[in-house]
């Protein structure tokens, strides 16, 4: 069940790509030539789909082959419409340094049949309505997995048919019942839900509605690896190539076992190729609320921490059941953060930025250039709405804390920024408001610039209150 | 394809018979010799999943909507295909050097009992078969001057806040610390300058109050630190602390080859502490061999909070374990992480308003997944502050190294009601 021939993404070159390409440099793609095309491709920065000629009859065969070159040991699978369509799984590697994840999983939360209509409006719009701004980007949730907990096909059917009213989120499905899911899908079959789930038990059946449905499938065999990869070949044999693989999320005494299982999954496919554990995995937090005794925050602290063990350690989708702000915006930020480029620091460009209308006398301050950090900055002081100079400092992306740890904020880097950016041709006074946590840069920074240096907050969050008691400084 | 050429072709396909359609039920080496008719086929054979949605797959006898016959229908088994799994656990060529921190009385300290860290064989948590040679050890903060801290962590701490040895002391009793690290911050010049020999004496009260071996914390000062640290390592001779730590700051102070000397001589350990970037952390370490053994060091790599680059410590950390186990033996080294600096990410102390919740849990929920993240990544020593933080690493930590008892399953999540 191992194709031996293929390369990892690591090991393909450029000029693996280039081959197959049209090589007549026609620039459509945006590059200058088909060989940057091809590097960009290899670095996981381009898509083969990006070369317009490719795609023409011409040169359908090389695209095919391409393709399969570049096909990631985990295949991709997707659910939802055109305008919400979901991509899961399509990993090349195991280690996130080795090259960058693609397709951060997805966060369904769950909708079970037994609540009351109103219950069921309101917390799907509290989850459709959930966001975050972090570093100038909205993270949000993904989508609805509804949960037949009534047995009943036509109550599911109903609400299956509201969520599609009230939502644009894509569904998943869950009941391991065949004629719940029967009923769900005859009212929602163009949205391409997921289908949760093909069992030991009922997978003639199911298999014959995903047949049918032409939707993607999990395939849930909980702990057992055997049966897992029994249901899967012989549902390849059966046609069904678009499935989601879950191994079972066990949590509390158990908790070592999801993650061994999870990593042996992954693991056996990136590294042999494996056909049959060559799927997304979903990881199902969820579990946790299955009837322990437990209050309601107990249960959602454990939801929390096993989420975001379950988004390090290889799951593709989640489903959750918490809706609180505090056990989900963990998971957003560890997801958007795991998911960046590893070799790049999400960062800004270094210099001069203006708020409001500084005059000569108006402050100046310095940060990172970490996006996280300048984004954090930014907002604060216009919520302050303060007029002054903000100097980004070029510190390879790290935050203040861990550039002065490193020494990448330095006296003379403060010093030499400072000369760039023309900082004394600002203002006309000579003093320099420096992060809170680059208080120990005080002393040397006053030596170096000649500046003299105020120590501002330890979160820029403070910086309003800084300007409004301290600002403008008493000489002495 | 023109319909009229459908048909002929199914026509043929009928006319051959159950060899050539079990030829197409699945096996991908046959597969291969009719590659480039099977791409002509597709539309219409439901071959390789591609079941436009919608359309039912042609069963026997079955007419297709525009009511033209259907293909004869692909033999699918009838039973499940049996496969077997199993896997070893991964053999790596190297392993990370074993450190034991503390000293007991027999051994020329006066602790109770020792730590050992490292010895690690393989990626951690990765097999049941191979867990972590030693378990992770956790180990509490103690501050000698009153630092900016969130409410959260203050509201335990208001009794022991100004004595760094009840504060230790309950860090053990009550929260079941395997280490106390007692950060010396007062002795840094921008802010109290307090003298080596004054901390000195802060470390021997903790020494007396608590039996666990100890961390101790400079200010971050390359000169002052030394000072501190080669004062304290002579007084407590033997001890086997943990002096955290030595920097390439201090190289270029040139006072990291006394303070190494100076731990050397006295029996204590070191951590080599550098900012997420393994070409300093290797280059530092190699300097200090040069003043002492490397059997007794242990590196920090910079620990992030969660949003604030916690991943850029996650994979440093990976990508120096496995260089570590693949045999980097400058890199061999048992690794620790501040987990405390969760609490330098706004999203851990601030009010951001109703549908987040009160931070009374998210804040130490922070301090949690940094710590589990770290832990996954294989780190060996966590320092640590919150107390449901702390109880929360020790006890998944536990369950991690666990061998788990095959039969339990997992309860059903998908029809029960919450």
């Amino acid at each position: 069940m191992t194709d031996e021939h293929r390369k990892s993404i690591r090991e393909i070159s450029p000029i693996d790509v280039y081959k197959l390409l049209p090589r007549t440099n026609c620039a459509a793609c945006g590059e200058p030539n088909c060989m940057a095309f091809a590097t960009r491709v290899v670095n996981g920065e381009a898509v083969i789909e990006g070369c317009p000629p490719l795609l023409t009859k011409k040169y359908e065969k090389d695209l095919k082959k391409l393709l399969h070159l570049l096909a990631p040991p985990v295949r991709t699978i997707h659910f939802g419409t055109d305008t919400h369509r979901l991509a899961v799984g399509g990993k090349h590697v195991l280690y996130r340094h080795e090259f960058t994840y693609q397709n951060p999983p997805p966060i369904a939360i769950d909708i079970a049949d037994d609540l009351n209509d109103e219950q069921i409006n309101e917390r799907i719009s509290k989850i459709q309505d959930f966001k975050y701004t972090y570093i100038g980007r909205t993270l949000t949730l993904d989508a609805l997995a509804i949960r037949s907990v009534t047995q009943n096909p036509e109550r599911f059917q109903e609400v299956v048919r509201s969520a599609c009213r009230y939502s644009d989120l894509p569904l998943i499905l869950c009941s391991t019942n065949p004629a719940i899911i029967k009923a769900g899908l005859a009212v929602c079959s163009e949205r391409k839900p997921l289908i949760f789930a093909i069992t030991r038990d009922n997978w003639k059946e199911m298999g014959e509605i995903v047949l049918q449905s032409g939707c993607p499938i999990v395939v849930s065999a909980p702990g057992d690896l055997s049966l897992l990869r029994t249901l899967v070949r012989t549902l390849q044999e059966w046609g069904i190539e678009d499935m989601v693989l879950d191994p079972g999320t066990f949590h509390s005494e158990n908790i070592g076992k999801t993650i061994h299982l999870f990593t042996t999954i992954r693991k056996t496919a990136i590294r042999n190729f494996d056909t049959l554990f060559g799927y997304p995995l979903l990881g199902t937090p969820i579990s946790v609320w299955n009837g322990q005794e437990l209050s309601d925050n107990l249960n959602r602290w454990q939801e929390a921490y096993l989420a975001s063990m379950l988004i390090t350690r290889y799951a593709d989708i989640l489903i959750m059941h918490s809706i609180e702000g505090w056990t989900l915006l963990p998971q957003l930020i560890w997801r958007f953060g795991l998911y960046t480029d590893p070799r790049k620091p999400v960062s800004v460009d270094p210099g001069v930025r203006t708020f409001g209308n500084p005059d000569k006398n108006a402050p100046v301050l310095i940060t990172s250039n970490y996006a996280l950090t300048y984004f954090t900055v930014e907002s604060d002081i216009k919520a302050a709405k303060i007029d002054c100079y903000l100097i980004v400092i070029d510190t390879s992306g790290l935050s203040v804390e861990a550039a002065v740890a490193g020494r990448y904020l330095t006296a003379s880097k403060i010093a030499e920024s400072l000369k760039q950016f023309k900082a004394d041709s600002l203002v006309s006074h000579r003093f320099l408001i420096i992060p809170g946590l680059a208080a120990r840069l005080s002393g040397e920074t006053e030596d170096e610039t000649g500046w003299r240096v105020l120590v501002g907050p330890r979160d820029s969050s403070g910086i309003g209150q800084m300007i409004r008691e301290r600002w403008p400084p008493s000489e002495e | 394809m023109s319909d009229q050429d459908k048909q002929d072709f199914s026509g043929i396909i009928r006319m051959l018979g159950p060899g050539l359609a079990e030829l197409f039920s699945g096996r991908q080496i046959e597969l291969e010799h009719v590659e480039l008719e099977l791409g002509e086929l597709e539309l219409w054979l439901p071959l390789g999943g591609i079941v436009p949605a919608g359309i039912h797959p042609p069963l026997k006898g079955d007419v297709m909507p525009d009511g033209k016959p259907s293909l004869t229908v692909l033999p699918r088994p009838e039973d499940l295909i049996v496969e077997q799994f199993r896997i070893e656990p991964d053999v790596f060529p190297s392993q990370i050097r074993e450190v034991t921190l503390g000293a007991t009385k027999t051994e020329g300290g006066t602790r109770a009992r020792t730590v050992t860290v490292g010895g690690s064989t393989s990626i951690p948590f990765t097999h049941p078969d191979s867990p972590p040679v030693h378990p992770p050890v956790i180990s509490l903060d103690v501050f000698d001057t009153r630092v900016p801290m969130p409410k959260a962590l203050k509201s335990h701490l208001t009794d022991v806040i100004d004595d760094p040895a009840a504060w230790a002391r309950m860090n053990v009793e009550q929260f079941g610390a395997d280490m106390v690290t007692v950060h010396l911050l007062s002795t840094d010049p921008l802010i109290q300058n307090r003298s080596p020999r004054e901390a000195s004496r802060t470390v021997e009260e903790v020494l007396q109050a608590v039996d666990v071996p100890l961390i101790i914390g400079g200010c971050g000062d390359p000169k002052k630190d030394a000072e501190t640290f080669t004062e304290i390592a002579a007084m407590a001779e033997g001890e086997r602390l943990l002096l955290n730590s030595v920097t390439s700051d201090m190289a270029d102070a040139k006072t990291l080859e006394p303070v190494c000397k100076a731990a050397d001589k006295h029996g204590h350990c070191l951590l080599a502490f550098t900012g997420l970037d393994l070409n300093s952390a290797k280059e530092l370490n190699r300097r200090i061999y040069q003043y002492f053994p490397p059997e007794r060091l242990l590196i920090d790599l910079t620990t992030v909070a969660l949003g604030y680059g916690l991943e850029y410590s996650f994979s440093i950390h990976e990508r120096a374990r496995f260089a570590a186990l693949m045999g980097d033996m400058e890199l061999s080294h048992p690794t620790i992480s501040a987990c405390t600096n969760a609490w330098s990410a706004r999203e851990a102390w601030m009010d951001l308003g109703p549908e987040f919740g009160k931070n009374d849990l998210r804040g130490p929920l922070w301090e949690t997944i940094g710590g589990l993240t770290l832990l996954l990544a294989g780190v060996d020593i966590f320092l640590m502050m919150h107390p449901l933080a702390v109880t929360t690493l020790r006890e998944v930590a536990g369950r991690l190294m666990r061998k788990t008892d095959e039969k339990e399953g997992c309860a059903d999540w998908v029809s029960i009601p919450m």
